[in-house]
Parts: structure tokens; sequence; C-alpha cells
């Protein structure tokens, strides 16, 4: 196999034989939904909804202003309950849009399938898309018609679409593959028409190979979308390396992929895009992996947003023992949450459940300077030499030694012998480094 | 030999011409009352007087742009020396300020929700459910605070509150800036009563995130004599709020707070038996002769 890749990274264990062979499953609809207004990058959105109003399947119950963000729209017909503050997988409290069910399951006048979907515009499919509050659903969350919409001076020769789903646990991605490979492909037409981009790659790890042969088959006539295999190795799945695997370009240092004249979008946004365009659907569902060694049975599930992790657990059989963490996402990537009576999001691709070791905790020892996290990062950084100055609090250094580069993959701190939380310290200077950029912008717009 | 001597004596002569004449000809002057002022100042650099450390804030003076009264570490000593370099009158001291840490909320009092691992920055700590306590309002209580302070006047307590020392504390405001909760706050160290809590949720919800949060029963504000504390309600929610310019430090409101959230301390600086005798030399306007103060 034609395989590619790019330099640093770590060989993780995949531990995906749990559920990569498993069908996706419809789970079960909750009495009651929690759709937090934010559930994109961008502004949080407004709610459109009142409590006691009546809402249907797909209608839009929340917006934002400007032009990043993506609506929010009811995944059940019922009754609005609440509108309170609620536990986010993004690690903070959001006001969340409870609705009581009614299992009526009416759909919205809104959604109505499209006659001809092929006769659409450029500007038409960008405007479904907006509308039907499609992001990114790899976990990126960042709203899809942004990345399609043309930029001046800029021209996307490739469309790229993720297949990779390098994050340990995870398989909801390779069972859509597997499951769905035609929506994925309809979806990835209709981004090619709305860029006006001619070339179109679905990029796969060659831990699937059942779906890159899947796919091969059925684009072997095919002139403008063809397959890439791509070496296992995390993160592979990241815009940035995963542009330089399948193009050998490279994004320059603060520019965005289409600077390097692609566009990259997972396969799960690309099949959420043919429901909204054929059917009309907005994005109420997706794929979610329930996995680990802490619940019974793991499961893909596919999940209407806004139903609790715990309603999940329960209907994979519960937990298997003590739990010692619930991740929201993956096991590098994720967001370790204190409760399973969060919802999930639009950008919540897993759940991992992980149960208590018995293991004593490990303290962070002082670093030893092996260099093993300057090789592992894919970015080239000196993840040592940023903590170094985040622990001395010199932020304009660490800008300077590009902190705002880190794209907090883990693999630095994956490979350290003295287990230094090196993320945490690096996340710690972009955070005070954004303060600082944002003081001196509101400093620069007073003069 | 006589060549390598005569050569490198030539040299060095040479050499000390050029150093001479460019030393005379590109110096900068410098006022040495720069130099001076920069030599009394505490040389914290800790930034309370808004200027780029101890240096900047003596530029500053001597070129006149900056009041003789912002070095809030120095207080009344180097202000008089200062005034006395620059030869003008040391004019009124600026109200010294301390830092109040507005949260109550040991480990014993807040439950936790969570066993936080990893960093031990309340930044970090933040960005995890605003921290393990129950309360996301409260301090986190991992010391960021601490780390910061340029004089070393914070310390952590034993049940993970910062604690400061006001006999230390110049009111400079490191920590007021640092702390990701804003919890800490610049007061005038002559100011007694303080609201210790920062919860603006519902009564209710309050009571359950801690046990000694403020749970907006307004009975603070209905007893105030000098209408000097109110609940204060903004769009996160409200919270008891003290009009330092009104409160006279009588401590009613202490006494009537159900959830005691609110505390009145010991005057700063005041030894032993000044301390003692207090209530009888000066008895503030409101006194009821709570006791508190003894």
């Amino acid at each position: 196999m034609n395989t590619s890749t790019f330099k640093g990274g770590i060989h993780l264990p995949g531990y995906k034989e749990g559920t990569q062979g498993l069908p996706i499953v419809l789970a079960g609809i909750p009495d009651k939904i929690y759709l937090p207004v934010s559930q994109h990058i961008g502004a949080p959105c407004v709610p459109l909804v009142q409590v006691g109003d009546e809402v249907k399947k797909g209608q839009k119950i929340a917006e934002g202003k400007g032009f990043v963000t993506a609506p929010i729209h009811a995944s059940v017909s019922g009754k609005v309950v609440a509108i309170e503050k609620k536990q986010h997988p993004g690690g903070n409290f959001v006001n969340c849009i409870v609705i009581e069910n009614d299992y009526k399951e009416e759909w919205a006048d809104t959604v109505k399938p499209n006659s001809h979907p092929e006769e659409l515009s450029a500007e038409e499919i960008r405007k479904i898309i907006f509308e039907a509050g499609i992001v990114g659903l790899g976990g990126a969350t960042f709203p899809a018609h942004v990345k399609l919409a043309p930029v001046e001076g800029k021209k996307a020769d490739y469309i790229l679409l993720n297949g990779v789903e390098c994050e340990p646990y995870i398989t909801a991605d390779h069972r859509l593959m597997l499951e769905k490979p035609e929506r994925i492909v309809a979806g990835l037409r209709y981004i090619l028409k709305s860029t006006g981009c001619e070339q179109g790659i679905i990029a796969i790890e060659e831990n699937k190979p059942d779906a890159i042969a899947l796919f091969q088959k059925m684009l072997a006539k095919e002139k403008n979308i063809r397959v890439q295999a791509l070496k296992e190795k995390y993160p592979q799945g990241s815009e940035k390396h995963l542009i330089y695997a399948c193009t050998q370009r490279e994004v320059p240092v603060g520019g965005l992929p289409l600077d390097a004249g692609v566009v990259v979008h997972n396969v799960g946004t690309a099949a959420a895009i043919a429901d909204a365009v054929e059917e009309g659907i907005p994005l109420i569902q997706r794929i979610v992996t329930l996995s680990g060694d802490g619940v019974n049975k793991p499961t893909n599930y596919l999940v209407r947003l806004g139903t609790l992790f715990s309603s999940l657990i329960e209907e994979s059989g519960g937990y298997s023992g003590d739990v010692e963490k619930i991740i929201a996402g993956g096991l590098m990537m994720g967001k370790t949450v204190f409760t399973a009576e969060i919802p999930v999001i639009k950008g919540s691709s897993g759940i991992v459940v992980l149960k208590k070791t018995g293991k004593e905790k490990e303290r962070e020892y002082s670093c030893v300077r092996c260099a093993k996290c300057v090789d592992a990062c894919p970015l080239f950084l000196e993840p040592t030499t940023l903590v170094k100055l985040a622990k001395r609090r010199l932020w304009e250094e660490a800008e300077q030694n590009n902190a705002l580069s880190c794209i907090e993959c883990g693999s630095c701190v994956f490979v350290c012998p003295a287990r230094i939380p090196l993320v945490q310290y690096i996340r710690r200077a972009k955070q005070e480094i954004g303060a600082l950029k944002a003081k001196a912008k509101s400093a620069g717009g007073k003069k | 030999m006589i060549y390598a001597i005569l050569s490198l004596a030539v040299l060095g002569a040479v050499f000390g011409i050029v150093l001479g004449v460019a030393e005379k000809k590109f110096t900068v002057e410098v006022d040495p009352r720069v130099e001076e002022i920069t030599k009394i100042l505490p040389g914290a650099n800790c930034g309370g007087c808004g200027f780029p450390g101890c240096g900047g804030y003596a530029e500053a003076v001597v070129a006149g742009t900056a009041p003789l009264n912002a070095c809030t570490a120095g207080k009344d000593e180097v202000r008089q020396k200062m005034a006395q370099i620059m030869g003008i009158a040391a004019g009124a001291a600026q109200e010294p300020k301390v830092a109040q840490l507005m949260c109550k909320g040991g480990k014993d009092k807040a439950p936790l929700l969570y066993e936080y691992e990893g960093v031990e920055d309340c930044h970090v700590a933040a960005t995890m459910f605003k921290g393990p306590k129950a309360c996301s309002y409260g301090c986190i209580g991992l010391g960021s605070c601490v780390q910061v302070c340029p004089f070393g006047g914070i310390k952590m307590g034993s049940n993970q509150l910062p604690e400061i020392d006001y006999n230390i504390c110049s009111g400079c405001g490191a920590c007021v800036n640092n702390c990701p909760q804003h919890v800490l706050k610049l007061v005038e160290a002559s100011k007694l009563v303080h609201v210790r809590c920062s919860n603006k949720e519902k009564g209710k919800q309050a009571k359950e995130a801690c046990q000694v949060a403020c749970i907006k029963c307004k009975l603070c504000e209905k007893n105030c004599p000098e209408g000097a504390i109110s609940v204060v309600a903004d769009a996160e929610g409200s919270i008891a709020v003290i009009d330092y310019a009104k409160c006279t430090g009588c401590g009613i409101c202490v006494t009537k707070c159900p959830t005691n959230a609110l505390e009145i301390m010991l005057p700063i600086n005041v030894s032993n038996n000044e301390e003692q005798n207090l209530t009888v030399k000066h008895p503030p306007a409101g006194c009821n002769h709570c006791g508190l103060c003894q």
C-alpha cells in the first residue's frame, strides 16, 4: 500500500478492537434533551425560544450573530422546560435549552427534502450548510460553511476528507465510512461544488484497511476523487499534518489550510452535509463511540444531540467497576469531566470511561533533558523550553518560541519520562499570550 | 621583542584616545536624581505604581509626570526622601490599600466536585469547570497569588485559602490582577468589614456550593444604619456589596449574617495594648458594643 505520513509524532496503542467491528446502533431517545447554546467555535448562540414553547424536531432554537457561528436545532419534538446553566463537555458551565420529549417525532416545516440537489448553485449549498448548523464533527467544531466560503486571492486545489481517526478508542468515523460511504462521497461532491475545487482526497489511516478497500472500489472509475492511505501515527488526524502527508504542503505559522490551497473536512461532516443538502435535515444527531474498560458494552451509537452521557452509559450496561475517569472526546485530546450528567454536543466524537487501576498517582519530576518531547513534537517546537518559560511566567519569550503553534496533541506528555504535564503548562502560556494580545489590541484601539 | 612592546603600546594609546573621545561625544546625560530615587525605592518591581518597574517610576518622578505618592510599597518614608531629593513638597500620602480575599470557602466549607490533578496553578484548574470546588465563583486555592506576590506576603493556609500578611502587603495589586476568579480586591487598609464571598448564584444554589456563601437574604442591607451594604444584582446574579465610602465598620451586618459570609477583622498595625482599648478609645459611629472587635 502506498502510504505517506509526517515527521515527528508518536505510535499509540489503538484500543479500537472493542468497537471497530460493531455496527452503529440507534441510541435510545431520552425524555429530556439538554442543548448547550455553545456547540461551535465562536460566540455562543442566543436562544430563539422561551420556556414553555413547543418545538418540533429540526426547528432552529438558537442562533448567533456574525459569520463564524452555527445555529442550533431541536433534536426532538416537545416542550422547552428550562434554560439553565449546565456542565458542558468543554469544561465550563453553559446555558442549556432543556426540551422535554413528547415522542411525537414531528419534523419542523423547514425540514423538507430537496427535489433537485444537483441543480443547486455553490452559494445555495453554502447557505444550506450554514442553516443546517453543520460544524466540524471531528471535534474542533469549526463552522463548516466558513471553511467553504471563498476568500479573495486564495483558491483551494484540494478538498481533503479526514477519515484518519488517530485517537485511541474512537471508531465513530471508521464505522460511518464502512456503513455509509455513499453519503460521504455525496457530501464531498457538494463540498467540491460549493468551493469550485476539482480534486478531492479521502485520507484514511492504514489501520482501517476495510474502509480503504471499500472506497478504492467505489471510486475506481472516479477521476476527481482518490483515496490516500496514511501510516498509523499520532497525530495524523491533525489538519496540518494531514495536509502535509497528503500533499507535501505546509501550512504557514499562524496561517489557515487555505493558505496551502487545501480545505479539510471530517468524513462525518461530509455525510452531514449530504443529509442537509439532499434531505434538508439539520445537524441533530451524530455518531458517538462509547468505549473504555469502564463500561460493560462498548458501542458505536447514533445519538441525538443533547442526550446525556449517563443515559448512553446506562444503555450499554452501566459501569463495569469503580470509575477512574470519564473523558469527553478521545484519550489524547479529550477533556476529563467529573460527572456523566453532561450532554453530547456536535463535537463529541467519543466518550471514554476508564476503570480504577489502583496504581499510585504519578507525580511530576524535574526535567531530565532527554529531549524526547522535542523529537515527538509534530510541530518541531521545543516543549521543554516552553514549559521552562511558562514556569517562570515569561510569556513574551514563550510567544517568540512559537507557543501559539502548539496544537496540544499531547505527544510530548506521552513520551516524557519525568511525567511533566507539558501541555497544561503550554496551554497556560497560550492563555496568557492571548490575554496579552487582547490587551495590546484594546490599547491600540484606544489610540 | 621591542617591536611587540611598541606596537601594543601604540595600539593601546590609539584605542584609549578613541574610547576617550567616544565617551565624551556619545555620553548619555542621566539625571543623577533618577539613580538616587531608584536606590531608595523598594526595588521589588511590583508594578503597583503603574510604571514599568522601580526604574521606570523614578524616571517618571524626575520628569514630573508621576506623583510622589504612587509607590504603594515604599509608604511614607520613601515619599519623604523622594521629596527631599526632588526639592518639592511631599504632599499627602495615598490612603494605603491591602488585598482582601473575598472568599471564605476553604476545603472544610465548600465541597469538592472532583479531585484535581495537574499543574498547581489556579488558571489551569479554572479551565476545568472553574476549579474543583462546587462553588464556581470562589477561590480555587492552588496559590497562583502566592506565586506572584513580589513581597512574599501571601501564604497558603491550612484550609486551602491564601492568608495575606497585612503587615507585608503593599497594595501593589499583583495578586489581584493575577487571580482567575477575581476573588481578591484592593481595599483601603482602614476598612474592617468585608463580604467574604463572591458567589452570585441564587441563595439555594449558593448554599449548596458552600456553607459560608452569601445567600442574598438582604438582612445586612436591612440592618445597616448607614445604608452602606446592599445586595447588588448584575447580569450574572447578585451579591452583597459594601460601599466602603459609607461603611463605618460598626459590624452590625456581621452579627446579622446567617451564613457568616461577612467578616469584621482587627485593625491592621495595631499592637496588643491598643487592641484591648480599642472600643473604649474610639467607638465608631453606630457602635452597638457587640464586642466583636475585641
